[in-house]
């Protein structure tokens, strides 16, 4: 069975894994880091999104062995000695979610928006979350939170 | 999803040797339609080639008046390229309305071509802008890629290596995305320039074609109203839930006109 290494919200890791093992999969069932969910089974509601070298990606569509000697940053990374993360936070504070199932994908797919557009406005904000699908909220105060965010960040 | 040998080639040569031995392999590029799939079990190859960590098949380059896309180039990197926006901003706007952003970040032009699915962006990009593909066995005309539905000229053991596309003096992309998948239910590329003028349409039929009749009155004058009585037949067009044949004959003339303004703007 091939081994697969990579660095994982900062820590060195390595497992046995096949083949066909998702990034997701080795995620959770190797690694036990559960915060990275899989809503579907089509690759489209972006539960499941990681950073990989810093880019977001769904982590349902991509071979653990694909992500070998990469850097991964889960939902478990974002918050630092206990203090959630300005995204975490915002979506706390602006109702951003309802049941939380694609809350992790959300707050990963936003915090890669912010990085690449640090002002975005509200249609650029709706345009990205494209692959993010939220039954519950409508959206609207996980958009609002994200604005939030991006002013928070700015200090 | 069924089990499979995954190789991980690090040269072209090794990955060809991987799929030349395999007795029913796939090669996967950025895999995000591969792997889905995959995951549906609606494939079961004996091996998979993953081409992601041939270094060689990455970026993007100006070489003898092209620009010259590497195979494994992601839709996010196209899109975002400096050189792309400036000399073929068409083209990056087409990158930027694949998908979403997460597959923006793994598909790759490559795997888009090779896969040829009717309602990709990137065969309108190809055949509309009058590129050249580049294999691991020669050179081949978009014209001459693209054969049918999810059917190209490669062979069996052949990589696609990279796009070569001209720089036109005028070009767009149009396209009415399918609202869930942002697939194109139809789109079409036009543009003028080294290539000559061209319009390719994608979405609407089996495979990309080139609508000649819009060319011809684009010679004339590249403007929306040279082309606003051009048609197409709903005869052959594909037809399903998002769309019948004949709403996707209108679209074809509805997206020409939006193509050509926003060209000649």
């Amino acid at each position: 069975m091939p081994t697969v290494s990579m660095t994982v919200n900062g820590r060195a890791v390595t497992g046995d894994v096949e083949g066909r093992t998702l990034l997701v999969q080795f995620l959770r069932e190797n690694l036990h880091l559960t915060g990275t969910h899989v809503g579907c089974d089509t690759s489209q509601c972006g539960a499941c999104v990681v950073h990989v070298d810093g880019e977001s990606v769904k982590s349902c569509t991509m071979l653990a062995l694909q992500a070998d000697g990469a850097e991964v940053t889960t939902i478990e990374g974002l918050a630092k000695n206990g203090d959630l993360h300005p995204v975490q936070a915002a979506f706390r504070e602006h109702h951003g979610l309802q049941c939380g199932f694609c809350t992790p994908g959300m707050v990963m797919s936003a915090v890669d928006l912010l990085k690449k557009n640090p002002n975005p406005d509200e249609g650029e904000i709706r345009e990205w979350l494209e692959g993010n699908i939220c039954r519950c909220t409508g959206y609207h105060n996980i958009v609002k939170a994200i604005q939030s965010a991006a002013a928070d960040m700015k200090g | 999803m069924y089990d499979f040998t995954l190789h991980r080639p690090t040269s072209v040569d090794a990955a060809a040797a991987a799929i030349g031995g395999a007795s029913d392999g796939k090669i996967m590029a950025g895999g995000m339609t591969l792997i889905p799939t995959l995951k549906q079990r609606l494939a079961n190859p004996s091996d998979v080639v993953d081409l992601g960590a041939i270094a060689g098949l990455k970026g993007i380059r100006e070489e003898g008046g092209n620009i010259v896309i590497g195979a494994t180039t992601t839709h996010a990197t196209v899109a975002a390229d400096p050189t792309v926006k400036a000399k073929i901003p068409a083209l990056a706007h087409l990158a930027d309305g694949i998908g979403d952003p997460q597959v923006r970040n793994r598909g790759t032009i490559g795997g888009s071509i090779a896969n040829n699915d009717p309602a990709a962006d990137y065969p309108a990009g190809l055949v509309g802008l009058g590129a050249t593909v580049h294999t691991t066995k020669r050179q081949i005309p978009a014209d001459d890629f693209f054969i049918g539905m999810f059917e190209t000229a490669l062979a069996e053991d052949e990589i696609v290596t990279a796009v070569a596309f001209p720089v036109p003096e005028k070009a767009a992309y149009m396209k009415f995305a399918n609202p869930a998948s942002r697939y194109a239910i139809v789109g079409v590329m036009v543009s003028k320039g080294p290539a000559g003028l061209r319009v390719a349409v994608t979405g609407a039929g089996p495979s990309v074609f080139r609508l000649t009749e819009a060319e011809s009155a684009l010679g004339g004058s590249f403007t929306a109203d040279a082309v606003a009585k051009v048609t197409v037949a709903a005869d052959g067009l594909n037809s399903d839930m998002h769309a019948s044949a004949e709403y996707r004959a209108n679209l074809v003339s509805v997206m020409l006109k939006r193509a050509v303004a926003a060209a000649a703007g």
